[in-house]
């Protein structure tokens, strides 16, 4: 066993500079040279400030914005700096009186609505920090958005269409909408 | 399932499928300690490593020395990630000011890490320093997994050889896994990942200014909205290569910078089955008749097919109780659909699922989802796979030993039922070998279910579970069954962060990595000391449909005998409480 103390040792000593320090201080120059924007978090800034990250969701309960998943962490929901799901099981009653209580405030914020809701829009996300729904779910929020800005359908419809992202290549993962940069272009919206 | 939910799944398993030759091909170049095109880059560094420590390349080891030199090392790199988790406040890279881990939950870590098991009972964005997460996650990433797969190495070398005592050198095998298969596939993953979104910096946490101003749960306004970066793509490369698995952030890959697009999200989940996958190859070369190595890959992929229809079925039909309530859960070509508690957006159903029984099945354990929320039979197969033993692709190494372990189990009984002496591949498989790969099969099932025993019975055991009634049995049994299988997923709302879950996980993590690995070396040492039995007529062809199907029959039997039982008290029960009426 001594015999192999010393391979041990030094060893597990080169694998320690060469994968836990060479390793991410060349893999992050590279990413800082090649791809800056991507590797710092796909920040959105805005007059010089910074106002979210394209990847990351932001909370909104105002009816005149879009909103997104339901967020599980805490201690406020879409809590960067700390990421978690609901983790509630299917026969949770925890989870459908969640489910029941987004029902209630999507009816509330449009009582005119009555169509199905689609499901992404009152279940939480995985991290919490889900920067999307479904195309449905936005088409779903399109009236009370409009109504509450004053704005035609037709004219709010328009610029969802406009920010659906559709498959990746045209067929990996789900076409979808991105709740942030949405408002933000409600918000800048001139008709 | 839509057109487009098949063409996924089936576009991943093409992908996949043309990957195993020419890796495996690769691997097995490796292993014989032939050259390849990577020697110019890496070869003087392998020499001088080797020159450093004190390695004579060309002196094998028996099968002894080799495990004792793979304990050492292991042991050494566990109390590394102990010590720095323990004293990462007073070192640099620290820029959230994290103090020192609790001792119980350092211990859990280190033991996970180290085992290749990689469950989590801290959130890594909370709690662990960039130092921490480079130096003793990162460094375990590369070499719990090279740990692996070397051991696999001298156990199959053990399989090709004849009477001789020696099956390798594990400081060369362990070079050399890290030096020409892990850094290279690491380093262009981490890249693609990075031109994707996955973020790479050493910088603090950036702040941005929220676009509609909320309020906390304790009524407090909040305006600001603080964002977890780090040098993150390093790390989970490596973790998803190396069927590791330990995210940098809680939520490991639902989190949008730890996978941020569908094509991270595929590229993460074909690196979990991989190198698993392309290790059969490895073995089929290494033994001289690659039929073998594809029997076995074969043998895997009808039993994940299987068991991940089921999956993607029951998350594509969804929650009943919501979709009563007057919720759309029908897949359109614009909703997602089924049930997506837990599920983000950008993946939609069937790539979850998918994601859910690979990391499973290749006892990764990093998630795109949360299991927890999955359905009951979700959630059962999820489990299931981990009961297996981890050997449907399993770890990287690891999973082929597990089921070279199931193949000889299936030689022996077939040779008993047919009266003669059972042969695996011109090596006569005896008394030693079936005691050896009977502790393989049955350690991790003892552990799994005396350790949910004593969760299920005592208050420390109770107080950690989140959901009521059979699903909370659950989230225990999947604890157990986690540790016992080096998965390391969870279902996360338990509270595994108490002393209890910390303590009683890190002895099972450890005792399921290594008192399944030595059987594993003693297979290879004793097969090698044997004379080659030459093929005759009465030899069991052990690369036929039938050989296949008897394989997986034995592997299903043992996993059903094992854990039936206990599934029927938590997932089955909770399906039957939602379908049943």
């Amino acid at each position: 066993m001594r015999s192999q103390l010393k391979p041990a040792l030094i060893l597990l000593l080169i694998f320690t500079a060469l994968t836990g320090i060479a390793y991410p201080l060349v893999i992050t120059g590279i990413a800082q040279l090649a791809f800056p924007a991507q590797a710092n978090g796909s920040l959105i800034v805005q007059n010089g400030k910074v106002i979210g990250s394209q990847l990351i969701g932001q909370q909104f309960d105002d009816p005149k914005y879009f909103w997104g998943r339901l967020s599980a962490t805490s201690p406020e929901p879409y809590n960067a700096a700390s990421s978690s799901g609901s983790n509630l099981g299917p026969t949770n009653p925890a989870l459908t009186s969640a489910v029941e209580a987004r029902i209630q405030a999507l009816r509330a914020a449009d009582p005119s609505n009555t169509a199905p809701i689609p499901v992404d829009l009152v279940t939480s996300s995985g991290s919490g920090l889900d920067p999307d729904i479904s195309v449905a779910a936005a088409l779903y929020q399109v009236h009370r958005v409009a109504a509450a800005r004053g704005l035609t359908d037709a004219q709010v419809q328009a610029l969802v269409n406009q920010y659906i992202e559709d498959r990746q290549f045209g067929f990996l993962g789900e076409p979808r909408v991105n709740v942030l940069e949405l408002n933000l272009a409600l918000d800048n919206y001139k008709p | 399932m839509n057109p487009y939910s098949w063409f996924q799944l089936i576009f991943y398993f093409v992908v996949l499928f043309l990957l195993v030759k020419p890796l495996g091909f690769f691997m097995a170049h490796v292993y014989q300690g032939e050259r390849t095109f990577l020697d110019p880059v890496f070869g003087p560094l392998e020499r001088l490593i080797y020159r450093l420590g004190g390695v004579h390349a060309d002196e094998e080891m028996n099968w002894k020395v080799y495990a004792i030199a793979l304990m050492v090392f292991n042991v050494l790199g566990l109390l590394v990630v102990y010590g720095l988790q323990r004293v990462q406040g007073f070192l640099p890279l620290n820029p959230q000011s994290l103090g020192a881990v609790s001792p119980d939950s350092s211990w859990n870590t280190a033991v996970s890490f180290a085992s290749n098991t990689n469950w989590q009972g801290y959130g890594g964005e909370t709690t662990m320093s960039y130092l921490t997460q480079m130096m003793a996650m990162t460094v375990q990433n590369f070499v719990s997994a090279a740990t692996g797969m070397a051991a696999l190495a001298a156990m199959i070398r053990g399989i090709a050889r004849h009477t001789t005592d020696k099956i390798g050198n594990f400081w060369v095998d362990l070079t050399r896994t890290v030096l020409y298969i892990l850094l290279p596939l690491a380093f262009v993953l981490a890249l693609a990942l990075v031109s994707q979104g996955v973020v790479q910096t050493f910088s603090q946490y950036q702040t941005a200014n929220l676009l509609q101003p909320i309020t906390d749960a304790s009524g407090k306004s909040v305006t600001t909205q603080t964002l977890a970066v780090g040098p993150a793509a390093s790390q989970i490369a490596i973790k998803q290569l190396g069927t590791n698995g330990g995210g940098f952030f809680n939520t490991n890959s639902t989190h949008p910078f730890e996978n941020p697009t569908p094509f991270s999200n595929f590229l993460e989940m074909l690196s979990i089955l991989l190198i698993p996958a392309a290790l059969c190859y490895t073995f089929g070369k290494m033994v001289g008749d690659t039929r073998q190595g594809w029997a076995i890959l074969i043998a895997m992929t009808v039993i994940f097919v299987a068991l991940l229809s089921v999956s993607v079925w029951t998350e594509q039909n969804g929650n009943p109780a919501i979709a009563k309530m007057g919720v759309d859960i029908q897949q359109s070509n614009i909703n997602p659909g089924g049930n997506m508690e837990g599920k983000e957006v950008r993946f939609g159903v069937a790539n979850s699922a998918l994601w859910g029984a690979a990391t499973t099945a290749a006892s990764n354990g990093s998630v795109d989802s949360m299991h927890d929320s999955y359905m009951p039979l979700g959630g059962l197969i999820e489990m299931w796979l981990i009961h297996l033993g981890e050997v449907i692709y399993g770890g990287v190494g690891s999973g082929l030993y597990g089921m070279l372990a199931f193949v000889i189990v299936a030689v022996f009984v077939a040779g008993l039922m047919v009266g003669r002496t059972p042969e695996y591949l011109g090596k006569k498989i005896e008394a030693y070998e079936m005691k050896m790969a009977s502790l393989i099969l049955l350690i991790p099932v003892f552990t799994a279910l005396v350790g949910t025993a004593i969760g299920v019975l005592t208050p420390a055991g109770q107080s950690s579970v989140l959901n009521p009634g059979p699903h909370g049995f659950s989230e225990i049994l999947y604890a157990f069954s986690s540790a016992s299988g080096n998965n390391g997923s969870a279902f996360a709302g338990l509270n595994a962060n108490t002393p209890f879950y910390n303590t009683a996980l890190g002895i099972i993590m450890f005792i399921a990595r290594y008192w399944l690995m030595i059987p594993a070396l003693a297979i290879g040492g004793s097969l090698a000391r044997k004379k080659k039995v030459p093929a005759s007529a009465g030899t069991l062809p052990t690369h036929t449909p039938l050989f296949i199907a008897w394989t997986i029959g034995v592997v299903i039997i043992v996993g059903a005998l094992g854990f039936l039982p206990a599934l029927a008290l938590g997932p089955i029960v909770e399906h039957l409480m939602i379908f049943a009426h």
